[in-house]
């Protein structure tokens, strides 16, 4: 009785399940057949290749910003585009090696984490090309070019714009993972707040980082964006009007706990990285005072131009305020609301960096 | 995503480890088990214990059975799921998505591209993890295989590990701490120590085994001695090892000297397993320590007292005791096992493949371990075989992707979907038409009956 009730059951899933699939494919399958055609043919022979870190190319940080640089030169170049994520750090080395046996003409690694494998890749097959992105090597190797950033100095100018624009009187930052391509961010905000508050006589304070003791608040990794969100109503609790947080997709986190806070009447701002995160975060643009941009597009972009033209060349490339590799965002909605005092003082503080005339320091930056 | 099949057992463990019930109040249970398990399966033609190579007289508990199921239902749980992998692939290949638009028009279309996405990362992967074609050489051809067998040591070692303390009775999820712990001490005793040729890598290993043995035989230690749960236990000192090894790489002492990333040095030439077949594959001596280990576990378990003890106290705790078997010993015994062999899994990655201590040592072989050992059934050489498969998808993934592009969460997927299948045998039998008619019902209260005493005795 009950194996007959079985099948019925059965029976009546089956036919049920075959006529959903059957009334799918006459409500897609009554296009037409395309004419039968060539292929389009790729103007040059050129591959670039690009093997991520465990973060995959959309960690909204380093791995998608280069990856959409290659595809960027893919699209305007009509070269070739290999490109493989690594699931763990095991996967760093075999997947570099099979880039180099597909033939890849450049490849681009992302993170320190590949800096040794990279390195072995590179010595072993001296006619390939590399590039690596967010890593310098003390002793350079003759066919990888390290593309590094003095984010600082970006940064300096977010943190000098959070003291000028925070009701508070405290700003605050957090960080992924204490490593020096997140710590640079967290130097470079103290020191802008640190900097203004010399200026204007002001004291405001900066949670979440201690320039001195290199120390501060992280989540841990790049992942938990709860832990982010934890850490930002901390902030939020202790007085911060303004949070930076320097940890990929845990900023969402952030962004968040942000919006719950304007939600209830609070008066609170968002200050995203890596990318203009009024356009890449657009669930947060009412919150988002401006961005600290690390514009490795355009770098992994260059990087292969140079390649294809036969300029391959092993200096680092060192994005600054003066090349505008790194830089600060628009402020988009929030212009009207950042007096033009602010901005002058902004801009000459931009001028004064790139002319060498105000130093912004870091432990982690590139030294080159 | 592997972290999640442990919960799923832990859940279905509770009544695996008390056995006071009545003879009478075992058989109903066991008839319920089979029942509501089973649902449409007569009696099994062989018994479950015999299948698994157990010994008789085991409670016949949920985990029991997914642990020693047939071996026909694992090798078509791997079939099932390359062939639901197979669809997925199509389902989200280009091509297929273009014909399937004119699908009436032209429905040859759609079938060859669905057959073509799937068949083409199919032989990628073939050629990613067996033999390439495509290569230069002799020596080109087979370096799939040799990655093959490279990336299947930490996997072969460390699910002998989770099978040799499942046969004692223990769920084991720690593999993934025993591995970091072991990492830890044996990428320090290599890039720390500088000592000749030989002795260092003899060092390297002995640390290595000793850290996993005892991060594991103090899972043991705490089970037998305040009646902790080992699946609670070893998931916490998972985290615990986690973030030491995150804690010590945020120190200068485990820091190359002048960087401030979290990345110890490299090892020492000297600490470093040596390649077997020359620079140009990276499989290295721990494969070989992989089959000796697995000798070991085989001998072990179905040959010595010791594993006598194991298997006797996994049937039936009360009843070893009972028989003169200190339970408690072989309680720490076996984790501190399972720990070395994990530990030899975490030397296999610091001495042969990474050669660096990262946050990401031990990847996730640990919890990969927990389904290597499940598809082997616990055996060592089924854990052999089953590492080796799942060193092929790893391998073959990497190929899969460059030459067709299809991610390389789909091998995740598969390895999901394997699991899943194995611990659902009835699902896989009724796929493939393998499940006895059932007979008529006045004969069904005799009929199971026969299958609880067909399956616990």
């Amino acid at each position: 009785m009950k194996t007959s009730l079985r099948d019925h059951l059965k029976r009546g899933s089956v036919a049920g399940l075959a006529t959903m699939g059957a009334t799918a494919l006459l409500l897609t399958g009554c296009g037409a057949p395309p004419e039968a055609g060539g292929p389009t043919a790729t103007a040059t022979d050129y591959t670039g290749c690009i093997v991520s870190d465990s973060g995959g190319f959309d960690d909204q940080s380093f791995n998608q910003s280069s990856y959409e640089g290659l595809k960027k030169a893919e699209a305007e170049l009509g070269i070739k585009v290999n490109q493989v994520e690594s699931k763990t750090n095991n996967d760093f080395e075999p997947n570099l090696r099979a880039m180099v046996t597909a033939g890849c003409d450049l490849t681009v690694t992302v993170g320190f984490l590949l800096g040794d494998a990279t390195k072995e890749q590179a010595t072993a097959n001296p006619d390939s090309h590399f590039a690596i992105v967010d890593f310098n090597y003390e002793t350079p190797i003759s066919n990888v070019k390290p593309i590094v950033y003095d984010t600082a100095q970006a940064a300096f100018l977010a943190g000098y714009l959070a003291a000028g624009t925070t009701k508070t009187g405290t700003v605050a930052t957090f960080g992924g993972v204490n490593i020096p391509t997140v710590t640079i961010f967290m130097d470079g905000y103290a020191d802008g707040v640190k900097y203004y508050n010399e200026q204007k006589g002001t004291d405001v304070k900066v949670l979440g980082w201690d320039k001195a003791a290199q120390d501060g608040s992280f989540t841990g990794d790049f992942e938990k964006q709860d832990v982010g969100k934890q850490l930002t109503q901390n902030f939020l609790d202790q007085g911060a009007d303004i949070v930076m947080p320097v940890a990929g997709p845990v900023g969402k986190g952030a962004g968040a706990a942000l919006n719950e806070a304007k939600a209830a009447g609070k008066d609170v701002k968002l200050i995203w990285v890596d990318s203009d995160g009024f356009l890449t975060a657009p669930e947060y643009k009412d919150i988002m005072l401006s961005s600290v941009m690390k514009q490795m597009g355009d770098a992994v972009e260059n990087v292969v131009k140079e390649d294809v033209a036969g300029n391959f060349s092993n200096t680092p490339y060192v994005g600054t305020l003066a090349n505008d590799g790194v830089r600060l965002a628009p402020f988009h909605d929030f212009d009207s609301q950042v007096p033009a005092e602010l901005k002058s003082e902004l801009d000459q503080l931009k001028k004064d960096i790139v002319d060498g005339k105000l130093k912004v320091e870091s432990e982690a930056s590139p030294k080159a | 995503m592997t972290e999640k099949h442990p919960h799923k057992h832990a859940a279905e463990q509770p009544d695996g480890k008390s056995h006071e019930a009545s003879p009478s109040e075992e058989e109903t249970s066991a008839a319920v088990t089979l029942d509501t398990a089973g649902g449409a399966m007569g009696p099994s033609a062989v018994p479950v214990t015999a299948q698994g190579g157990q010994l008789p007289g085991g409670p016949d508990t949920l985990v029991r059975k997914i642990f020693t199921g047939s071996g026909m239902v694992s090798v078509l749980a791997v079939l099932l799921a390359l062939i639901l992998g197979g669809l997925l692939i199509a389902s989200t290949d280009r091509q297929v998505g273009t014909t399937a638009g004119y699908l009436f028009a032209r429905p040859t279309d759609f079938l060859s591209a669905v057959w073509n996405a799937a068949t083409r990362s199919y032989i990628a992967l073939f050629q990613g993890s067996v033999f390439n074609p495509r290569g230069s050489s002799l020596a080109g051809q087979f370096a799939p295989l040799m990655e093959t067998l490279t990336i299947a040591t930490p996997l072969i070692t460390a699910g002998l590990g989770v099978a040799l303390a499942f046969r004692a009775g223990l769920f084991n999820i720690g593999a993934q701490g025993q591995i970091i712990m072991a990492g830890i001490l044996a990428a320090w005793v290599g890039f720390a120590l500088h000592l000749p040729m030989g002795l260092h890598l003899l060092l390297v290993l002995v640390a290595g085994i000793i850290g996993g043995a005892v991060w594991g035989g103090l899972v043991g230690l705490l089970k037998a001695r305040t009646g902790a749960h080992e699946v609670i236990l070893t998931i916490m000192f998972n985290y615990i090892a986690l973030y030491f090894l995150r804690y010590l790489l945020n120190t200068p002492a485990f820091q190359r000297p002048g960087e401030s990333n979290p990345i110890s040095p490299i090892l020492d030439p000297s600490a470093v397993y040596p390649q077997i077949f020359g620079s140009q594959y990276r499989l290295h001596l721990g494969f070989v320590l992989a089959i000796a280990a697995t000798v070991l576990v085989w001998w072990l378990l179905n040959r010595s007292t010791v594993g006598f003890e194991f298997r006797a106290v996994g049937a039936n705790p009360k009843a070893a005791q009972t028989a003169g078997i200190n339970v408690s010993r072989s309680t720490i015994l076996v984790m501190a096992i399972a720990g070395a062999l994990a530990g030899l899994s975490g030397v296999a990655q610091v001495a042969g493949t990474e050669k660096v201590l990262t946050d990401g040592v031990a990847a996730t072989y640990g919890f990969d371990a927990i389904t290597v050992a499940l598809l082997g059934r616990s055996t060592p050489w089924g854990t052999f075989a089953a590492g080796l498969l799942f060193g092929a998808f790893r391998a073959g993934a990497v190929q899969m992707q460059i030459q067709t592009g299809t991610p390389i969460d789909i091998v995740l997927v598969v390895q999901s979907l394997i699991v899943l299948f194995i611990a659902a045998p009835p699902l896989v039998r009724a796929v493939f038409g393998l499940n006895p008619r059932r007979r008529k019902p006045a004969s069904a209260g005799r009929s199971q009956k026969a299958a609880t005493t067909g399956g616990a005795a």
